[in-house]
């Protein structure tokens, strides 16, 4: 009807507001500027309130002492380090326990999952109801309850709760015995690691060989048995060249062996029992995503249930599963941070709680927490997704 | 060879298939993995409920003013009864609640109507929930006009402020994550990496370390002398959150809506704003209202970490009166009431959001 300016040039050129690329272009440098004003108000402000409350930019005071002690330290601390070592100490601790909630929450989840899916009528309302109560129940109050309502009513040091008087648990926390390993224990770690090699090799070959003949034989026992079974006959041939460290009651607390603060046994259950009512869910819908055609024709070959699922259904339903896998994983490093709340001394307690309040560095501090968090999701989400495309379908 | 004239009656099924027994048999003893199963189900259903029941019902004491009238092993709701008021309100002034009461009152009329399929006028009704009762609610929680008296927001808590918090981070967030949605998809490289870069970095840190931020930055950021309420902090921490994951939900609908449709409305000479507008998003959004449900619970579950910035929501009001000295030793009940009043809420929230995935998908269902 009206003027086609692209198909016929020969009309009057469109004013600018109605040419694409120019309104594009416009409006983009309006976005940059609009930014910028913000970016530079903000910072203008920020110089300001600082100036007036004598608060030194930079990020010299990571080499300040720190002055305050921390209950649970993989590396060497005490309180005269540096707050840059409070930083090392309180990521450490927060990798500890995201890789051990990772660990726990995927076996839990993964066993609840197919639970739901069971043909019994029982265990799969029985799992459905532990996916539907810790799912809906903020994880901060599972915190809390697992360590104000459960941990600090455990009895005090002098009534502990025993497991046959090698393992403890009291108010203080779980005390464990400890490995001391002698000389000639060396041995061991070698005779496993020969183990481990010899038994990729042979998973390896297996595949190769049931590829190429057909044939296969069970090398994932094998496996097992030599990884189990080769440092077990070293062990013993060398006579045991490790004693173990029970914990004592000496007068009011325990000595010796290893203790876990209840503060990181209340997280860690926390974030593995939450997690895992998530990932179950997500590991029932991949398995239910994969077509009942799957598992009939692999019934129809008279595989048995176990194999069905192991061989056929849980492998392809891994590539529905693995994308929001990862987000759990994710998420459950990240809400490791509610550490802060019971004080177990993660990145966020030691470091954006007690270095902030001491040295007032809020935008240093803040940064550095968030930097490391940014940090973590890049590089598990990268991983994942290279483990992803592995798995993934290949279609021509 | 005889003809049959007559119909066979139909027989009844052999007793080993129908009927209470054949059920058992087939649903718990279907053989001896399965037996042992079952037995160790009911085994764990003994050695869980017994002591649960016996301790919350049973030998439960209920009534009573003061921690004496606890007297029996079991709970003592009595604690969680005599805080009610406060688990609900906060420190409302007494006299002031029938304002909350009405405000939560319009609430559950205005979501029951968008929640029940069958009464009319959704869309109007939706934009009264999202745009006019937040204003409304504004007026009458905060007070100030039409003769209420202020209500500072330091006396605001319990369960009336993780609602506000959840209902405010909600409305914050669907706009902001709509716009951001839209830039990530859009042609212009600065306004796409711009949005990629503000969704990654929202969504790459932990909410804790936000709301941190939000209340130790944000009075650095404003002009000198300026301060910000510390509940509008937390909103403004919430908000961007929560715009960030809302961006990707609805990320999702528009990229499953077909491309025949942009193109349809731009070949009828649409302009960008109403091809979105009148074409995509209210496709779009129709889809992801099970995501954007299930965001707001998760969200709701989130509320409870404005806690450790200070404010008092439902866990908050609740951890600190277990710290009175006139009721110490009452975890156990307080966590309880608190867990079921989250779980009340979210599991009917994930329930309906359940029910509309079922309603809204027939359509596609193969």
């Amino acid at each position: 009807m009206s003027v086609r300016p692209q198909a016929h040039p020969v009309g009057p050129k469109p004013p600018f507001w109605r040419d694409r690329a120019k309104r594009a272009l416009i409006f983009q440098v309006l976005l940059i500027a609009a930014v910028a004003a913000f970016l530079l108000y903000i910072i203008g402000n920020t110089q300001a309130n600082l100036a007036a409350r004598g608060i030194t930019t930079g990020f010299g005071f990571l080499s300040n002492t720190a002055g305050f002690g921390i209950v649970q330290s993989l590396i060497d601390y005490s309180s005269q380090s540096t707050y840059g070592r409070t930083f090392v100490v309180g990521l450490l601790n927060t990798l500890l326990v995201s890789a051990l909630g990772v660990v726990a929450a995927t076996i839990i989840g993964f066993t609840v999952g197919i639970a739901r899916l069971s043909p019994n009528w029982l265990i799969a309302r029985l799992a459905n109801a532990y996916i539907e109560i810790f799912r809906n129940i903020p994880l901060l109050l599972q915190i809390f309850f697992w360590y104000f309502a459960v941990l600090r009513t455990m009895p005090s040091a002098r009534d502990s709760l025993s497991l046959g008087e090698v393992v403890f648990l009291n108010v203080r926390g779980l005390y464990l015995p400890e490995p001391l390993f002698e000389s000639g224990f060396g041995l061991i770690p070698l005779t496993l690691g020969i183990a481990v090699a010899a038994s990729i090799a042979l998973v390896v070959w297996n595949k190769r060989r049931h590829e190429t003949t057909g044939k296969r034989f069970p090398a994932g026992w094998i496996s097992l048995g030599l990884i189990l079974g080769l440092p077990l006959m070293v062990l013993v041939a060398t006579g045991v060249p490790v004693t173990w460290d029970v914990p004592q009651l000496t007068g009011f607390n325990f000595r010796g062996g290893i203790t876990i603060i209840p503060e990181f046994l209340a997280l860690w259950l926390a974030l593995s029992i939450y997690t895992a009512s998530f990932i179950a869910e997500i590991v029932r819908s991949g398995i239910q995503a994969i077509s009942h055609g799957q598992t009939e024709a692999a019934q129809a070959l008279s595989l048995p249930r176990n194999l069905v699922l192991r061989l056929v259904v849980v492998p392809q339903a891994m590539r529905v599963i693995i994308p929001p896998l990862t987000s759990q994983y994710l998420n459950l490093i990240k809400n490791s941070s509610l550490a802060t709340a019971i004080g177990y001394p993660d990145l966020v307690s030691v470091f954006a709680g007690t270095t902030l309040n001491q040295t007032g560095q809020a935008i240093e501090v803040i940064a550095m927490t968030m930097a490391v968090y940014l940090t973590i999701s890049l590089l598990v989400s990268m991983f994942m997704n290279w483990f992803n495309a592995r798995v993934a379908l290949v279609e021509r | 060879m005889t003809i049959q004239e007559k119909m066979i009656e139909a027989r009844p099924a052999p007793r080993s298939t129908v009927g209470p027994v054949a059920w058992l048999r087939a649903n718990l003893f279907s053989g001896p993995v399965n037996t042992v199963f079952t037995l160790l189900g009911f085994y764990l259903l003994y050695i869980l409920l017994t002591p649960t029941i016996q301790w919350a019902f049973i030998n439960a004491d209920w009534i009573g003013t003061s921690r004496d009238d606890c007297s029996r092993e079991g709970a003592c709701w009595v604690f969680v009864n005599a805080r009610l008021g406060q688990f609900i309100y906060g420190l409302y002034p007494g006299s002031e609640i029938w304002r909350v009461n009405l405000t939560f009152a319009i609430f559950a009329g205005l979501i029951a109507w968008l929640a029940i399929p069958r009464l009319p006028f959704k869309r109007w009704v939706a934009v009264a929930t999202l745009v006019g009762f937040p204003l409304l609610a504004y007026f009458l929680l905060y007070g100030g006009h039409f003769g209420l008296r202020v209500v500072e927001t330091h006396r605001w808590g319990g369960l009336m402020l993780t609602l506000v918090l959840a209902v405010v981070g909600m409305v914050g967030a669907l706009p902001i994550g709509i716009m951001l949605a839209l830039g990530r998809r859009s042609q212009m490289p600065i306004v796409k990496s711009f949005c990629v870069v503000f969704i990654e970095f929202w969504r790459g840190v932990p909410l804790i370390t936000v709301l941190f931020m939000a209340s130790v930055m944000l009075p650095l950021f404003m002009p000198t002398g300026v301060s910000v309420d510390r509940l509008i902090r937390a909103f403004i921490g919430i908000t961007l959150f929560q715009s960030a994951y809302m961006a990707e939900v609805i990320r999702g609908g528009l990229q499953a809506i077909p491309r025949g449709q942009e193109e349809a409305a731009a070949a009828l000479g649409m302009g960008y704003w109403k091809r979105m507008g009148l074409i995509v998003l209210p496709q779009a959004l129709k889809m992801m209202i099970p995501g954007i449900v299930n965001t707001f619970i998760s969200l709701f579950k989130d509320t409870t970490l404005v806690m450790i910035i200070g404010l008092f929501d439902l866990l908050g009001i609740v951890q600190a009166a277990l710290s009175d000295s006139r009721w110490l030793g009452f975890a156990l009940e307080g966590y309880v009431f608190a867990a079921f009043m989250f779980w009340v809420f979210c599991f009917s929230m994930s329930r309906y959001s359940q029910y509309l995935e079922r309603k809204l998908h027939t359509g596609h269902r193969r």
